[in-house]
């Protein structure tokens, strides 16, 4: 089958209209508000690991850390009395970097299996560091007493989840501009340059591995604004939300959507949120079955998930 | 205090039992298989309903486990491992995961989500008198069993010809393939071994840590932990690392237990920095 050829203008076109149906669904989806606030959220989470998996190009099962650390920053925060929301982001977005920046220097060093196993082992041990401070984090019953106070002032967060769709929706945007903002940019064509080949970058003088620690470091902040975003609406911080699980699962939504392209995060989460909800009533073992059988088709057929598909059908470019 | 050491090296060789053949695989294939566990519970599962449902006595179903789990892996290398050697870690990380959601779903399915339950053989059961200590026969047992596998993988990589094969394979793939080793039939026999010895220590872990589905997952981060702080590829190395970390562990869980697992996970991450290739490298990294 040919490749459709679409121009760029067109394509920034699809764009606008993408994030506009996502949108409109406060309109046409009033009952499943929440659940679009969590597609956002887990969509946010999915871009940020792909920037340092897809883009820097480092394995790690371990990027529930940030996740759930921002989560618990946001959620401590308002617990203890500063209830205003975007502080929490911010202060989310503070610690998840500056974790992520010195947790670098552990990840950005050796082989891939030494790195593999030091994300998962931060990743347990600050879900062992969760469960045993039991006084600040609440342990395995999850941080309660979260309130978060309205947006500007107006906004309360309702119960039907309208106000959390709409803060989660715009902050979401922000985000999302921002990280393809930074993957456009100049550091984002060196971290493509050393995920083609390494060696090459560092001949012609780049500092490899500071480019590849600061792009870890901003994965990781955007992976705790979404955590933040997720305490803030759901108003609780579960032990989960840092778990392995929660990483291996953002892993399985970024390969069913791509790695390495900017909207594979977000197809990748709406698929498998929407599905997800479809078998919720499943019991909990069958639906692990038949995700574990998803992934095992994913790697022996498919190559590169939704949007590796997609790249297939249609080019960018100039139609002739 | 000498119990709470004892204890950690009889839990410290169930880890190497079962973590040696990750790094005889990790090692030889390169292969990042984080379902290693879903073989060790193959074969519990397989001694527990040999032993509860059928009666079979301990040691037999401790060698049905071992064939048992040696099938399972023979199965999985020829279907689906064998192809994703040369494929991106990622995608190999995938495949592992997806194996050990199925597993432990397919495991609570057919057994429940609860621990099985485990009667000590009676020539196993209580206490013997060891260096004036008494000690648990169990545990005992255990030991005796990780220092038998370890002579016995050390004679059989060392002075076999099978063994310098796997060896070469290790070392340097490309040109062991050129000398005329069959390397696929090796990665297969050395993987399905691995996995034997994997159904082994699953089944010994019926006394000490109890069989549910969701094994895998819950001693995933430990046998990662012995293979990588102890030198993927090696025997020793995941010997010494699998003593280490049982008896912090044990003696941490013990005198510290409001720090729990937390203190083995700061060790794994110091030893990592200090070591990156593991306490005991493979020939050509350290």
């Amino acid at each position: 089958m040919n490749p459709i050829t679409v121009s760029p203008a067109r394509l920034r076109a699809v764009e606008v209209v993408f994030w506009l149906a996502l949108g409109t669904s406060f309109f046409l989806l009033p009952d499943k508000l929440t659940l679009m606030s969590q597609i956002m959220i887990f969509g946010l989470f999915a871009v940020s690991l792909d920037m340092a998996l897809g883009y820097a190009g480092i394995l790690t099962v371990g990027h529930a850390a940030f996740f759930g650390a921002g989560a618990y920053a946001a959620g401590l925060l308002a617990k203890h009395g500063w209830n205003e929301p975007f502080s929490g982001l911010l202060l989310a977005l503070l610690v998840c970097t500056a974790l992520g920046y010195v947790l670098s220097y552990l990840v950005v060093r050796g082989a891939d299996l030494t790195r593999l196993m030091i994300t998962i082992g931060v990743c347990v041990l600050l879900t062992e560091l969760a469960n045993r401070l039991t006084p600040i984090t609440g342990g395995s019953d999850g941080l309660q007493g979260v309130t978060i106070a309205p947006v500007f002032g107006a906004f309360e967060f309702d119960l039907f989840g309208r106000t959390a769709f709409v803060y989660a929706y715009c902050i979401v945007l922000v985000m999302f501009l921002g990280v393809r903002l930074v993957l456009r940019s100049p550091f984002g064509l060196t971290l493509r340059g050393i995920h083609d080949s390494r060696r090459r970058m560092l001949a012609i003088g780049s500092p490899v591995d500071a480019r590849l620690r600061m792009a870890y470091a901003l994965s990781a902040g955007v992976a705790g604004v979404a955590g933040a975003l997720l305490a803030q609406t759901t108003q609780f911080v579960g032990l989960e939300s840092i778990s392995f699980n929660r990483s291996a699962e953002v892993m399985i939504i970024l390969v069913l959507g791509g790695t390495g392209r900017l909207y594979g995060g977000l197809i990748g989460a709406i698929i498998y949120m929407l599905v997800h909800d479809w078998f919720a009533n499943l019991n909990p073992e069958f639906w692990m079955f038949w995700l574990g059988i998803f992934l095992i088709a994913a790697v022996m057929l498919g190559r590169g998930g939704v949007m590796g598909a997609l790249s297939r059908f249609v080019k960018i470019g100039r139609a002739s | 205090m000498q119990i709470v050491i004892f204890d950690g090296v009889a839990y410290g060789m169930l880890l190497f039992l079962i973590g040696v053949g990750l790094s005889i695989t990790m090692g030889l294939m390169n292969f990042v298989n984080l379902a290693h566990g879903t073989f060790a519970m193959v074969g519990g599962y397989t001694a527990s309903a040999l032993m509860n449902r059928f009666g079979v006595g301990f040691f037999p179903s401790l060698a049905a486990a071992f064939v048992a789990a040696a099938s399972a892996g023979a199965v999985l290398e020829f279907f689906l491992y064998r192809r994703l050697y040369r494929a991106h870690p990622l995608d190999q990380v995938l495949l592992s995961i997806g194996i050990v959601f199925v597993s432990v779903a397919v495991f609570t399915y057919f057994f429940g989500p609860t621990m099985q339950p485990f009667t000590l053989p009676p020539i196993l059961d209580g206490r013997v008198s060891l260096l004036g200590f008494e000690v648990g026969r169990y545990r005992l047992f255990l030991i005796l069993c990780g220092v038998l596998v370890l002579a016995c993988l050390l004679l059989v990589l060392g002075k076999t010809r099978y063994g310098a094969m796997v060896r070469a394979a290790v070392d340097n793939q490309r040109v062991a393939g050129g000398t005329g080793i069959h390397v696929q039939r090796l990665f297969f026999l050395t993987f399905s071994l691995g996995c034997g010895l994997a159904g082994l220590g699953g089944a010994l872990s019926l006394g000490m840590l109890g069989l549910e589905p969701s094994f895998p997952l819950k001693y995933l981060v430990y046998f990662l932990i012995v293979v990588c702080v102890g030198g993927a590829g090696t025997i020793t190395g995941p010997f010494v690392a699998a003593l280490l970390v049982g008896v912090i562990d044990v003696a941490g869980k013990y005198y510290l237990p409001e720090a729990g697992a937390f203190l083995i996970y700061v060790v794994m991450i110091i030893m990592l920095l200090v070591r990156p290739n593991g306490i005991i490298p493979r020939k050509g990294l350290a």
